[in-house]
């Protein structure tokens, strides 16, 4: 794999007249262009936020309704199953005791029981946790021996470790389900978990290894000195060093396992499977039921967009494998 | 937590003073930490690939795993390479690929020579124009649908209000699918290729433009004889990473358009995935998958050798 280097930008930019500093004018008209383009990619993460507030009928009203009477359906559909009901079944009902009872008792149904959105989603926490805790602390120790060593064949291992990337993922998922058949692990979590480490390690081994590079080596030298063996030298010293890269590697493969989709269907059918794989199937009466899908994409969104905004100067290095660093 | 420095000068220590290291030697921790990893890989990567490449000569069905197990040699390969369908599905994944990547190239180079105008407020409409691509892309193929609604969708609401054209279905119409999942994935990658061309602009130093100008080059000139060269490398290692990706493709189009109507959409992932997982196909689709695999592992050896030789030159 390819490595740029980056030269440190010029530090001789005094001159305001120069080139390199653009006009007034020019820089109005470029941020008028960037804000426009943001604005308008930004239109549909709106929209879907917005709609998870709506009615169902709301949802489908054509001309389209920006605002609509604010309704907590959606989230309700979200989170319940509900069956529809007779007028007289309705009629000899004991009165609502909740506002959400109220809600779905006006739409003629009741609600029959939660939903498996909530467990859906703490698969999720739990394959995306799991996994970036495996493929960080072996990726690490990886990482660590790739910098510091001579490791034979350190390129081609590398190399290995990054191609296995390069797999579309329903090429690996043929055999992995064969596999998975065989040891039971169809359907379990500890399989979403593993499988997602072995995808997510090759990005730790890369991204780990360009911020360890970064740590000079003279810091471990003199702990050597001082009396410390390599393996003290690399807990006390090394590590704490990288904590932010781990924490920014930790954060990409996190996101990875929460956002990846492939897998989870074809490995996964009820007790185990993740929050990506459910949303799409949200059906209402009558096809999807979009508030409800809404609500549920907006809730599964969210931590991406708080996790963006944390890791916004790392994002660089983590989309081009470390390759590309700042 | 260090009892060393954090910044600042190194501590001087000639190496030659390091005494001999107690505990495990270096050769022993470097296997020691390398080894789970290749052997994890080995596991959930290799072995799989091996078993692969076994099924693909073979007529097994993953549904009957109990029917005689027959060895076909190179029928599976021979026809899929024979396969009319088969090439009507790449065709339609490198239309996927070369439009998509095109529009996100112009797109995001446009846009990151825009933010390196530097304006206030820069970074946090950049951060604003990063998120589409941290989203998960089933998720987002799911909300794409719902915005292309041909009577209720806001996508064709305000298409229409620039161009008052009528009802219209992206999704449903064989000319308009094919270009709805290129919107879509435009959408989605354009801050990619935008954040690593920023990265190129912003590694250009200023005094290259300096000299051009005392030299008496025209913005133009500067911008063809030294910005386009010097972000070339950074742009095309952007193409290669989204080339890779935007090939296997299949989270995002499946749950926009699941391959239609028709199959107009089909990109060859989704067909692998019904050969695999709908039909049974185990031994096919195997030989499919490789074919697929050999085929992204080569171009992108190659391209990699071409983009060496332009860093280089």
């Amino acid at each position: 794999m390819t490595t740029i280097a980056v030269p440190l930008r010029g530090v001789a930019a005094a001159d305001v007249h120069s080139v390199v500093t653009p006009s007034r004018l020019s820089r109005r008209l470029a941020a008028a262009a960037v804000i426009v383009y943001a604005v308008v990619a930004t239109i549909p993460l709106f929209w879907i936020f917005l709609t998870g507030f709506k009615t169902p009928s709301d949802a489908i009203a054509y001309p389209p309704v920006l605002i609509a009477e604010p309704s907590l359906e959606g989230y309700v559909n979200l989170f319940t199953t509900r069956s529809r009901q007779t007028p007289e079944y309705m009629t000899a009902l004991p009165p609502a005791t909740t506002w959400y009872d109220k809600l779905v008792r006006s739409r003629n149904m009741v609600i029959s029981g939660p939903s498996n959105f909530p467990g859906r989603f703490a698969n999720s926490l739990i394959v995306g946790f799991g996994s970036t805790f495996l493929a960080v602390a072996l990726g690490v120790l990886a990482a660590y021996a790739f910098s510091r060593f001579n490791v034979p064949l350190k390129d081609d291992l590398l190399f290995f470790i990054l191609s296995t990337r390069m797999m579309p993922p329903i090429a690996v998922a043929i055999p992995i389900f064969l596999m998975y058949r065989t040891l039971g692990l169809s359907d379990t979590a500890l399989g979403l978990i593993l499988l997602y480490t072995a995808v997510n390690i090759s990005l730790a081994v890369w991204l780990l290894k360009g911020f360890i590079d970064e740590i000079p080596r003279e810091y471990e030298e003199a702990a050597l000195v001082d009396g410390y063996t390599r393996l003290q030298a690399f807990w006390k010293v090394v590590l704490p060093q990288a904590r932010t890269g781990i924490a920014a590697t930790a954060i990409f493969c996190l996101i990875f396992s929460w956002n990846e989709y492939a897998f989870a269907i074809l490995l996964t059918s009820g007790e185990a499977q993740t929050a990506p794989a459910f949303i799409p199937y949200i059906i209402g009466e009558g096809g999807l039921d979009w508030p409800a899908v809404a609500a549920g994409t907006s809730l599964f969104l969210l931590p991406i967009v708080f996790f963006t905004i944390l890791l916004r100067r790392h994002l660089l290095r983590g989309i081009t494998f470390g390759a590309v660093r700042k | 937590m260090s009892r060393f420095p954090r910044s600042g000068a190194p501590i001087p220590v000639p190496i030659t003073a390091a005494p001999a290291h107690r505990g495990l030697s270096d050769r022993a921790i470097a296997w020691l930490f390398i080894t789970p990893t290749i052997l994890l890989l080995l596991a959930i990567n290799i072995f799989p690939l091996l078993w692969t490449i076994q099924l693909s000569f073979t007529n097994y069905r993953a549904n009957r795993p109990n029917a005689p197990l027959r060895w076909v040699g190179l029928e599976n390969y021979t026809y899929i390479l024979e396969d009319f369908e088969v090439w009507e599905r790449l065709q339609t994944t490198a239309h996927f690929v070369a439009w998509s990547i095109g529009l996100e190239v112009v797109l995001g180079f446009g846009l990151a020579l825009l933010i390196n105008r530097r304006f206030r407020g820069d970074s946090f409409w950049t951060t604003v124009i990063l998120l589409p691509m941290m989203l998960s892309p089933a998720v987002v193929g799911v909300f794409w649908k719902y915005l292309f609604e041909p009577q209720s969708g806001v996508f064709n609401y305000l298409v229409n209000l620039v161009v008052p054209i009528g009802s219209f279905s992206m999704l449903g119409e064989v000319n308009l699918a094919p270009w709805a999942i290129v919107l879509v994935d435009t959408w989605m990658w354009t801050p990619y290729v935008m954040l690593i061309c920023l990265a190129g602009l912003r590694s250009i130093p200023d005094s290259i433009y300096e000299a051009a100008e005392i030299d008496r080059a025209g913005p133009w000139r500067r911008f063809w004889s030294i910005t386009v060269p010097m972000v070339m490398p950074f742009l095309l290692l952007a193409v290669l990473f989204r080339a890779i990706e935007n090939f296997k493709m299949f989270d995002l189009v499946v749950n926009l358009t699941s391959g239609g109507p028709g199959s107009t959409t089909e990109l060859a992932s989704i067909t692998l995935k019904r050969e695999a997982f709908e039909k049974w196909k185990t031994g096919y689709s195997s030989a499919f998958a490789i074919i697929l695999f050999v085929t992204v592992f080569g171009a992108a050896t190659v391209y990699v050798k071409l983009l060496n030789r332009v860093k280089n030159r």
